[in-house]
């Protein structure tokens, strides 16, 4: 009864998702909306794995959407490259759908090298090195011209196409049909989250954030944890980029911006760190303020209106709007937390 | 026969302090024995280095005849050394049920109790974890009745009285299925009857095979249920014996409780303990 109680809420959003399309009928400027909302809500699902439940913050994270956005539309153009010595890569196009699963590997491995590093650096540390690594991650797409056509971006990068034996294919160009691809992979993706904190691992996550010498008292490996929790979020964030490539057909270095890390940060924090529909919830609700305030403002000022939707949630509801809402529910007052818990504590 | 738990000459110093200058007793299997010495006397030192959480600058812990050099915590967690803190003893957010979920974390790994089958994460993501799910549930149910902590299972960790807190401390350790407990300052912070219970679950803990090492100011509780007592005062062990023999050793009470009045007065109440 209460399991039923609790995936009632996740279901009728689900449904409701589902059935938005036919609401909106086929406005293209919505529904381009509902899918970079709907592919930067992934990426602040992965992102909720390692803020909100190993309490590490990555504000370098775009830089695993990027990876994947760079993978996926570099396997499905192919490429020719000198790599000096007189050596050449040259790769012929393979599909867009072996684009996606490559990034989620690529992306993935990027998080293991992450994770194995969190062992000695945690807190702000942590920070830094993420900071740092996206840094890295987009000069090499700004410069290596040859590979990415720097600042020119990679063009026409193909669309997914979407085999089963017997039954034909299917090429993803339209808004919608990529609107549904987007909500099955992150319908995909929150399972895969719900599975893992719900479980042993999701425990050993808490204990780790919680109290970290206790955890490491009872017998939890805090290396293997954070670096597993790190190679799924990764590869989470990988998979979100190449959907973002393969939807718009085009990428530059610009992906890698740290306003994108920022506004995925914004949407963990706001909807409420730690839980399953926090970043869903933020997500839909800053993804989409623009569509709402565009009639009415200038994007200068959108900034200001999105800065002070924050501060109202966070001063209301300071554990962000999913636990706040869960408070109000059970009827008990929430408690007083700092609302700036999304610092990093510094090591111990 | 051989110890459960040997200090090997163990050394600990920080740059130019000497935390622990040589340390070296030994630990019979079936044993309760505290480790006392006043404030600084590097007590809470030496768990840190036997649970790994330090390394020793010299010297080695044995433990049932491995040596512990190199390993994590985790790792010797895993060969069935556990322990309390002194001060951070739950997982504060986390009610107290999920605070012994998280403590079962090793169960099943490996030479666990029949059907506790460790879920693997790929079990986890599909779908196929509920039945060792439900073995921890029962098992986590099971360890709060036996530490008294049944009634307190749905309240948040962070918000139980002090003692109690101590007491899920314990829990924890015990849900690792350890031979070996390490109680790092168990009844501070518990009443003279809190305590008595807690004498009397110390006790069972034996009972049930495991080695007790106790670190703690109570020394009427110290008293009380030790079999031997392990003296430091100034990162040096200074005696060692029963516990008749250390209440009387005249150089442990001046060590252990320094001069003057105050000295006097504290020199009293353990004599006055002594007869209790």
């Amino acid at each position: 009864m209460s399991r039923l109680l609790h995936a009632l809420p996740p279901l009728a959003l689900l449904a409701a998702l589902a059935a938005l399309p036919l609401a909106l009928g086929s406005n293209p400027y919505l529904l381009n909306a509902l899918i970079v909302t709907g592919i930067l809500t992934i990426g602040a699902m992965s992102l909720n794995l390692l803020l909100g439940y190993t309490g590490q913050l990555s504000l370098g994270h775009i830089a695993f959407f990027g990876i994947g956005a760079y993978v996926s539309a570099l396997t499905s153009l192919g490429f020719d490259v000198e790599l000096g010595f007189g050596l050449r890569a040259v790769h012929e196009p393979w599909p867009a759908a072996v684009g996606f699963v490559l990034a989620v590997v690529a992306a993935g491995a990027c998080g293991y090298l992450i994770g194995r590093l969190s062992f000695r650096v945690r807190g702000a540390y942590f920070v830094l090195v993420t900071i740092s690594f996206a840094e890295v991650v987009r000069l090499v797409a700004l410069n290596w011209v040859e590979l990415t056509q720097g600042p020119l971006a990679l063009t026409n990068i193909p669309a997914i196409t979407l085999g089963l034996p017997g039954l034909g294919t299917w090429t993803l160009r339209t808004k919608l049909q990529n609107y549904y691809l987007v909500l099955a992979v992150g319908t995909l993706c929150w399972f895969v989250v719900a599975r893992l904190v719900g479980a042993r691992f999701g425990r050993a996550m808490r204990g780790l954030k919680e109290n970290e010498s206790l955890a490491l008292s009872v017998g939890i490996n805090a290396t293997r944890t954070l670096t597993v929790a790190a190679v799924v979020s990764a590869a989470m964030a990988g998979a979100a980029g190449s959907l973002y490539a393969h939807y718009l057909r085009i990428i530059d270095p610009e992906v890698f911006a740290f306003t994108t890390t920022v506004g995925m940060v914004i949407m963990v924090v706001a909807g409420g760190k730690g839980t399953l529909m926090g970043p869903v919830v933020g997500g839909l609700i800053f993804g989409l303020l623009p569509v709402a305030l565009r009639p009415v403002m200038a994007p200068e000022a959108q900034w200001i209106v999105y800065g002070l939707v924050l501060i109202v949630i966070l001063f209301v509801m300071p554990r962000g709007i999913v636990p706040g809402l869960a408070g109000l529910v059970r009827r008990r007052p929430a408690r007083a937390v700092p609302v700036l818990e999304a610092s990093p504590e510094a090591p111990r | 026969m051989s110890p459960i738990l040997s200090i090997d000459h163990v050394g600990v110093r920080f740059g130019g302090l000497v935390a622990i200058a040589d340390l070296h007793f030994d630990v019979q299997a079936g044993e309760i024995v505290s480790l006392i010495g006043p404030n600084g006397a590097g007590k809470t030192t030496a768990f840190n280095v036997m649970t790994g959480f330090l390394k020793p600058s010299q010297g080695e812990v044995r433990f049932r005849g491995t040596s512990l050099k190199g390993l994590q915590p985790h790792d010797i967690t895993r060969l069935g050394l556990a322990r309390t803190f002194q001060r951070t003893s739950v997982f504060p957010d986390d009610t107290v049920f999920d605070n012994v979920m998280i403590g079962l974390h090793r169960q099943g790994a490996s030479g666990g109790a029949p059907g506790m089958a460790r879920a693997s994460l790929l079990d986890t993501l599909l779908g196929r974890a509920g039945a060792s799910e439900q073995a921890l549930r029962a098992r986590a149910a099971a360890l709060l009745d036996w530490t008294g902590l049944g009634g307190r299972a749905r309240e948040k960790a962070g918000s139980l009285a002090y003692g109690e807190q101590r007491l899920v401390g314990v829990a924890l350790a015990l849900a690792t299925d350890p031979a070996m407990l390490l109680l790092d300052e168990p009844v501070s912070g518990m009443n003279a009857s809190e305590t008595r219970v807690f004498v009397r679950l110390l006790r069972q803990i034996r009972e049930r095979g495991i080695t007790i090492l106790l670190v703690e100011h109570d020394m009427p509780m110290v008293m009380e249920v030790s079999d031997r007592i392990v003296v430091l005062n100034y990162g040096r062990l200074i005696a060692e014996g029963p516990p008749e023999a250390i209440r009387s050793d005249p150089a442990v009470i001046e060590a252990y409780l320094g001069q003057g009045s105050a000295a006097r007065r504290a020199a009293a109440e353990v004599r006055e303990a002594a007869c209790a």
